[in-house]
């Protein structure tokens, strides 16, 4: 089984099609991707004793709530820790965990909800569902920067739009699923997440055996590195372990940082701030929210539901869009586009707000969207144009810390701010004002960081010896292997 | 490890394409299906 997983099995034979890496990587993302879309289980979890309402000894809500603060420090702390492990070995045999840490933690919860244990769940999906998650999400982002050095930013936002849009996927199916296996004594919970870890256990595992790495230096046939390559394009390799002492590590650490935190703040209250702020306006009747009654607020929350909807259809349009649009433009101009942008428009949602303006509201946010999606497309590319291509794997899954500091700073300044207004008498509609504002500063300081991004200096980078060195090992390994 | 020669640079076999497109076709299935439920959601602000 270790030589079917082996890096030197898949390197792929001469004639294979390049094309089929990306639906490989598609098939882990997808899966994933439904990290995004378990808070269609809260429901229904919240009244799994009770069945048609809340009962004692139910979970509440917000303890449920704590799986997303799981998932994403398991997803940043393993994909940090286990960098360099997935480099080594290979995507196959990080994909085949992956399938077992995401399929084996459904089926972990599945007992938890069975025997109504709340840590099962944490452990389950959080923990080691969390491992799954990081270690499946840096799974195919070297192999496929090494297959397509031509457009690396197009073929790392296909498949990290995949992360994106699993959700979309996996709400309605979970949806459905849970209709279906409801009786008067269950919510259809557990029998739904047994379903949802079978199948994801299997599509993870056909992208596992699907990937193919290309031999060492590899390019596509009629294509050559441009002659005049960019001083922001490396041919040259930084070791993981010396990357991050690089100022261009932290940079990049911080510019994704604060594109993460501002867009995880409009994500989490994208809903209720379309509501709070327009209230009556969106089913055409006077008033705010708070004077709204029964079925008007019902509407109203419909609404909002497809305001969240269309943002996160938006997010994974600019996960392809922009990260395919770096490959022209370069990473640089992209990110400070970003920031830019989105400067601009963080400061013009509260003008929308202001003038009553539903369609310009929602457009602001669908376009801060694309650049939230954009912005984790296109990392992994702008840092193989830094460090070379050799490591990214596992620089890429240490700067995904990022993202989990931005999981802790983007709610807590929204939801902190919010509050202090509204307890300092600021009406409802125009809280979000100040953090519209405060997270347009989060993206100064994005572009300050963007915008020290320089060519690597020469002492980081490996010699000659220390890259033969490592490929004698490669290969000293590859023969010991049986 | 395999280390590159010129002929490394390969067109794909002709008939990978097939491969190709019904790899595509399994991952784009669900994919079109989850954006088709999001829009029918989406649709309702308008």
């Amino acid at each position: 089984m270790a030589g079917l997983l082996a890096k030197e099995r898949i390197i792929a034979e001469p004639g294979f099609n390049r094309w089929l890496v990306p639906p490989a990587a598609l098939a882990i993302h997808l899966s994933i991707g439904m990290a995004y879309g378990f808070s269609v289980f809260w429901l229904p979890l919240s009244r799994a004793i009770g069945i048609t309402q809340s009962a004692p000894g139910d979970w509440k809500i917000s303890t449920l709530g704590w799986m997303f603060t799981l998932f994403f420090v398991f997803l940043g702390s393993s994909a940090a820790v286990f960098g360099r492990w997935v480099e080594r070995e290979g995507p196959r045999k990080a994909g085949f965990a992956a399938a077992f840490c995401w399929g084996g933690g459904f089926f972990l919860s599945a007992l938890g909800v069975y025997l109504h244990q709340i840590w099962l769940l944490w452990l389950g999906s959080g923990v080691i569902g969390g491992c799954g998650l990081g270690l499946g999400y840096i799974s195919p982002v070297s192999t496929l920067i090494k297959w397509f050095p031509d457009r690396r930013g197009m073929a790392t936002g296909m498949a990290i739009a995949g992360f994106g849009g699993g959700a979309m996927i996996g709400s309605p199916l979970a949806d459905i699923l849970m209709r279906h296996y409801a009786t008067p004594t269950s919510v259809g919970v557990w029998e739904t997440f047994v379903t949802m870890g079978a199948i994801y256990f299997v599509a993870m595992m056909c992208g596992a055996f699907g990937y193919r790495l290309p031999p060492d230096g590899w390019r596509p046939a009629g294509w050559s590195p441009p002659a005049q390559q960019s001083a922001m394009i490396t041919t040259r390799q930084v070791h993981v372990s010396r990357a991050w002492q690089t100022p261009q590590f932290w940079c990049l650490f911080t510019v994704l940082w604060m594109n993460v935190s501002a867009g995880i703040g409009v994500i989490g209250m994208a809903s209720p701030m379309l509501q709070e702020v327009f209230g009556g306006k969106l089913i055409g009747v006077p008033g705010a929210l708070k004077d709204l009654v029964g079925d008007q607020r019902t509407q109203v929350a419909t609404i909002g539901a497809g305001f969240a909807a269309l943002i996160s259809l938006f997010n994974i349009i600019g996960r392809v869009f922009w990260a395919s649009l770096s490959d022209y433009i370069g990473r640089k101009p992209t990110y400070y586009i970003f920031f830019m942008l989105g400067f601009i428009l963080y400061c013009s949602a509260p003008f929308a707000g202001k003038i009553g303006s539903v369609p310009l509201f929602v457009s602001i946010f669908c376009v801060i969207l694309t650049m939230y999606g954009g912005g984790f497309a296109t990392i992994p590319a702008y840092l193989a144009d830094m460090f070379g291509t050799r490591h990214v794997g596992a620089i890429h899954g240490r700067v995904l810390l990022a993202w989990s500091a931005a999981g802790v700073l983007g709610p807590v300044l929204v939801n902190y701010i919010r509050e202090y207004q509204i307890g300092h008498g600021v009406p409802a509609a125009q809280a979000y004002n100040t953090t519209m504002y405060v997270l347009a500063g989060l993206l100064v300081v994005g572009w300050i960081a963007n915008f020290a991004v320089k060519p690597v200096a020469d002492r980081y980078y490996m010699t000659e010896q220390e890259l033969e060195a490592e490929r004698r090992l490669a290969h000293e390994a590859a023969t010991m292997k049986p | 490890m395999k280390t590159a020669t010129p002929n490394d640079a390969w067109h794909p076999r002709r008939g990978s394409w097939v491969a190709v497109a019904i790899a595509w076709t399994l991952v784009g299935i669900p994919l079109a299906w989850g954006i088709y439920r999001t829009l029918r959601t989406a649709l309702k602000i308008f």
